[in-house]
């Protein structure tokens, strides 16, 4: 279930300001990419193209293809809502709804599309809540507020409520920048799970996390201040942190950077 | 402060001179207290209409409210030098239009304020935000001529309770707009983002995070307006004249308030036509701080917080 | 809070911690319920722009008429005979009235909110800081007509002796003079001090919130600079605040200009014949106490037309005082960010 992504030539626009320019880049189905880069580097930019959920933010607008096994998201034909749907996203900050129940939270996808089904409803949770590593620690208190939960748990919660809508794909925007360290390690063992059944794509600022969990990393930076940003290098993990090819992408990695 | 003053006296360096430091010269330390004392004063003095007011509606009104009669009669047959008869016709009255006025003022205020808020861009929305603006500043007689103007010079109806809902709508709307529009800003941008991101339509993410998001938010702020509303009169005078025995129908004949049966003795100086009226003072006193405290108290809940 | 004062009702919740909603965000679809949502949004929006250029249309049109029938001058005149062949009509003294009544109303109103606003940002404890913002938010839900009646019923007999005091220390400015006549509860002054109270709670409200936006490292320079809190306010609080103070001002004179049951009870009208005078301590009528006190003579086109007119006049007066206020709050945002 899990889906390819190929993204070409992506230019992205916030109005006529061009953020990011001429990225191309193939995550393959079942593996966990990270984007590494400088803050404004238009890494978090990237991911939201993958959802299409950058064209939300007023002015935001994309041209190149994304295709999703040769699917191209942005046919005029593909309905960004359905995009939606296929691809999941995690957000930074843990963001469960508060006017919502644990239980609630991760069907909220599914009622609010319009499944009713009580019985399915509560599958769909238990094996959400399974995969996100939480169902031991919240299934005694399900109609709890989802807020209540301590920032890692919410965290997981979030993953568990992506997850539940059955996605091909899970995107993931410096998901544990807002975490401690024992939180940050839970979900980074949960990201290694996933990726046995979703293709994964994380942003993080943290280099080591990038090591730990992903098979794949694209490195992004700025060409020069004021300069759209650009993919300077993509290639497996183990040879952008032991010999990558860019000058840029070593002086960033050793922490020369700047 | 108190931390301030011990430092300038005791701690400073004995070798700095202290007027070199800017410590305190008598003088500067007078102008601090009195402008302690006057700031302290300027709220006691702020109280005393309020603690007057109630007091003088208590005192005056209270032995009326106390009567069970005031609660189920009406003033049906009974002269302004005659005691007994109660309010109820007045406080169904202010009831009923209050309560038709939110009906009508809600859908559109909120409307609007979802339309500023999540959909409004451009020359439009600026100048729905200005037309906002201008309806809260229309003094409420000018709302009441407006409607009378329409209502009865135009078209030539008569004056009926509607027309009082009005009126009372057009200041009521500008009220829960913007305190609608406060609540949805306070509504994080990431609950959104997260709907969108679970495939789910705009409208939706509206109707089913946003507004039951800032849902207590809004309660309170329709309870306000609401508040307000109640305590009107001028367009109680201009469209919705005063009548002594209960009426229900808003289409027809007239509609007695609390404000308007106020308005037709508060002259008269017969001591039962007095009491009435500081009763009727206090009773429509007491509708409105009750729905104030509500709202208060409501916005307590309010769900826009981590 | 906001239906009270019509203004923001942040300071009396939590702040959200997120980001703010951006302003309309895209992510409308062409989807049916999104076409449908977004149209009744949209035209609720309409709606309102609508309703507001109704009111203007329809008063200019039915005051017109009116104001070509009259043998006065609307603007010069004293008189007001609205009936007959020939009617003769005028907003002078209602003017005057308006405008002096709410020219107290602020004088009073203002320092008074302003002090107010700093005891319950600056000076009151933490305990006390809330209720004492509830309690003056609380004055603005005592419905105007009760002021009316508690400033004609009650308060108004302790009126008498300051108007009798300030009449022999200034009686010999003519602004000041009092001779009896009407009795003092129902002179411009009382109803100024009535709208003043009124008014009260508006000032405090907008001016508490913008004194709570004072960025704490203002008030930490100038502490630290070695300032007593009176200069730290002085320096650092009241010039932060000052656009604030005055749209506060502004928005609450709008309230005092169109302000209309509290002074309806008490002001007393003047006789046709008495000559124009200048003291505060003389009768008239409001735009607003006049056109509610002849409401029962709304019975012909003519005269209905002509307190339209003052509504109409009502109705300018306010919307400059407040479009003021909102250039004042609006300069303050662009300084701000």
């Amino acid at each position: 279930m899990a889906k390819r992504i190929d993204v070409k030539d992506l230019d992205i626009y916030y109005g006529d300001f061009k953020a990011v320019e001429g990225v191309s880049l193939t995550v393959e189905p079942r593996s966990v990419t990270a984007f590494i880069g400088p803050s404004g580097c238009g890494k978090s930019t990237v991911l939201r193209t993958l959802n299409r959920m950058h064209e939300v933010i007023p002015g935001g607008r994309v041209d190149g293809t994304v295709a999703l096994d040769d699917q191209d998201l942005y046919a005029p034909s593909m309905d960004p809502v359905a995009v939606r749907r296929t691809v999941g996203m995690v957000f930074q900050r843990p963001n469960p709804f508060p006017t919502m129940s644990i239980r609630d939270n991760v069907a909220a996808g599914l009622k609010l599309n319009g499944v009713k089904n009580k019985k399915q409803l509560d599958e769909v949770v238990e094996k959400s809540l399974k995969g996100a590593n939480l169902w031991n620690e919240v299934k005694d208190r399900l109609d709890k507020p989802g807020a209540g939960l301590s920032g890692g748990q919410q965290q997981r919660l979030c993953i568990a409520r992506a997850i539940a809508v059955d996605p091909q794909v899970l995107l993931m925007d410096e998901p544990c920048s807002a975490l401690d360290p024992i939180s940050t390690l839970a979900i980074e063992d949960l990201i290694n799970e996933l990726k046995s059944k979703y293709t994964v794509v994380i942003v993080t600022h943290n280099m080591q996390q990038a090591a730990r969990v992903s098979d794949q990393t694209a490195f992004f930076n700025l060409k020069a201040t004021g300069q759209p940003g650009r993919l300077v290098e993509v290639d497996d993990t183990q040879k952008i942190f032991s010999n990558p090819t860019e000058k840029a992408t070593e002086d960033y990695i050793s922490g020369r950077f700047g | 402060m108190s931390t301030l003053s011990t430092l300038d006296e005791s701690a400073l360096p004995t070798t700095a001179p202290s007027d070199d430091f800017g410590g305190k010269s008598s003088a500067r330390a007078v102008k601090d207290q009195v402008a302690r004392v006057v700031m302290w004063a300027a709220f006691l003095v702020a109280l005393i209409p309020l603690v007057w007011i109630l007091g003088s509606a208590v005192f005056k009104g209270g032995q009326m409210l106390l009567d069970l009669t005031w609660w189920t009669h009406s003033q049906n047959g009974i002269t302004s030098r005659r005691e007994g008869g109660g309010a109820v016709h007045a406080i169904q009255g202010t009831l009923i239009q209050a309560g038709v006025t939110a009906l009508i003022s809600v859908p559109i205020g909120v409307l609007t304020a979802i339309y500023l808020v999540e959909y409004g861009r451009g020359r439009l929305a600026k100048t729905v935000s200005f037309m906002v603006d201008i309806l809260t500043g229309i003094p409420s007689i000018v709302a009441a001529l407006f409607v009378y103007a329409v209502w009865v010079t135009t078209f030539g109806f008569q004056r009926l309770p509607i027309a009082v809902c009005l009126a009372l709508t057009m200041l009521m709307i500008p009220t829960v707009v913007r305190s609608t529009e406060e609540m949805l800003k306070l509504v994080p941008n990431e609950l959104r983002e997260a709907s969108y991101a679970l495939g789910v339509p705009k409208w939706k993410t509206i109707m089913k995070i946003v507004i039951p998001t800032s849902f207590s938010g809004i309660v309170t702020g329709v309870l306000l307006g609401l508040a307000r509303v109640m305590g009107e009169t001028a367009p109680l005078i201009i469209l919705g004249p005063y009548t002594a025995v209960i009426a229900t129908n808003l289409f027809d004949g007239l509609m007695p308030t609390l404000p308007t049966m106020i308005f037709q003795s508060y002259g008269e100086s017969v001591q039962p036509s007095v009491d009435r009226v500081w009763g009727a003072s206090l009773t429509l006193i007491l509708l409105v701080f009750l729905l104030n405290i509500a709202g208060r108290f409501i916005s307590r809940f309010s769900k826009v917080r981590n | 809070m906001s239906s009270i004062t019509g203004h923001s009702a942040i300071d009396e919740l939590p702040t959200g911690d997120g980001r703010p909603p951006l302003e309309a965000d895209q992510a409308g679809t062409g989807r049916l319920g999104d076409r449908i949502f977004g149209g009744l949004a949209t035209g609720s929006g309409i709606l309102v722009i609508a309703l507001v250029t109704l009111v203007g249309v329809f008063l200019v049109w039915q005051a017109v008429p009116s104001l070509l029938n009259n043998d006065a001058n609307f603007l010069t005149s004293r008189e007001w005979v609205t009936a007959g062949e020939n009617p003769r009509f005028g907003i002078v003294d209602l003017l005057w009235a308006t405008i002096i009544t709410s020219i107290i109303a602020m004088l009073i109103a203002v320092p008074l909110g302003v002090a107010v606003a700093l005891f319950i940002t600056q000076y009151a404890p933490g305990w006390l800081s809330k209720p004492a913002a509830t309690l003056v938010d609380l004055l603005a839900a005592v419905p105007s007509i009760v002021y009316g009646l508690w400033g004609l019923q009650v308060a108004g007999e302790y009126f008498e002796p300051v108007a009798r005091f300030t009449d022999t220390v200034l009686g010999w400015l003519p602004f000041f003079t009092y001779t009896g006549t009407p009795s003092a509860k129902s002179t411009l002054a009382f109803a100024g001090i009535i709208l003043a109270i009124m008014i009260l709670p508006i000032v405090t409200a907008i001016s508490r919130e913008v004194f709570a936006q004072v960025p704490t490292t203002h008030k930490e320079g100038a502490l630290a600079l070695g300032a007593t809190k009176w200069e730290m306010i002085r320096t650092a609080v009241l010039p932060f605040g000052k656009p604030g103070i005055i749209s506060a001002a502004m928005l609450g004179l709008g309230r005092a200009l169109g302000e209309t049951l509290a002074v309806t009870l008490l002001l007393s009208a003047l006789n046709a014949s008495e000559s124009f005078n200048w003291s505060i301590f003389g009768g008239g009528e409001t735009f607003a106490s006049r056109i509610a006190n002849d409401a029962g003579e709304f019975d012909s086109a003519q005269k209905t037309g002509a307190y339209i007119a003052a509504g109409l006049v009502l109705f300018i007066l306010t919307f400059i005082v407040n479009a003021a206020a909102r250039v004042v709050i609006e300069r303050r945002k662009a300084f701000s960010e």
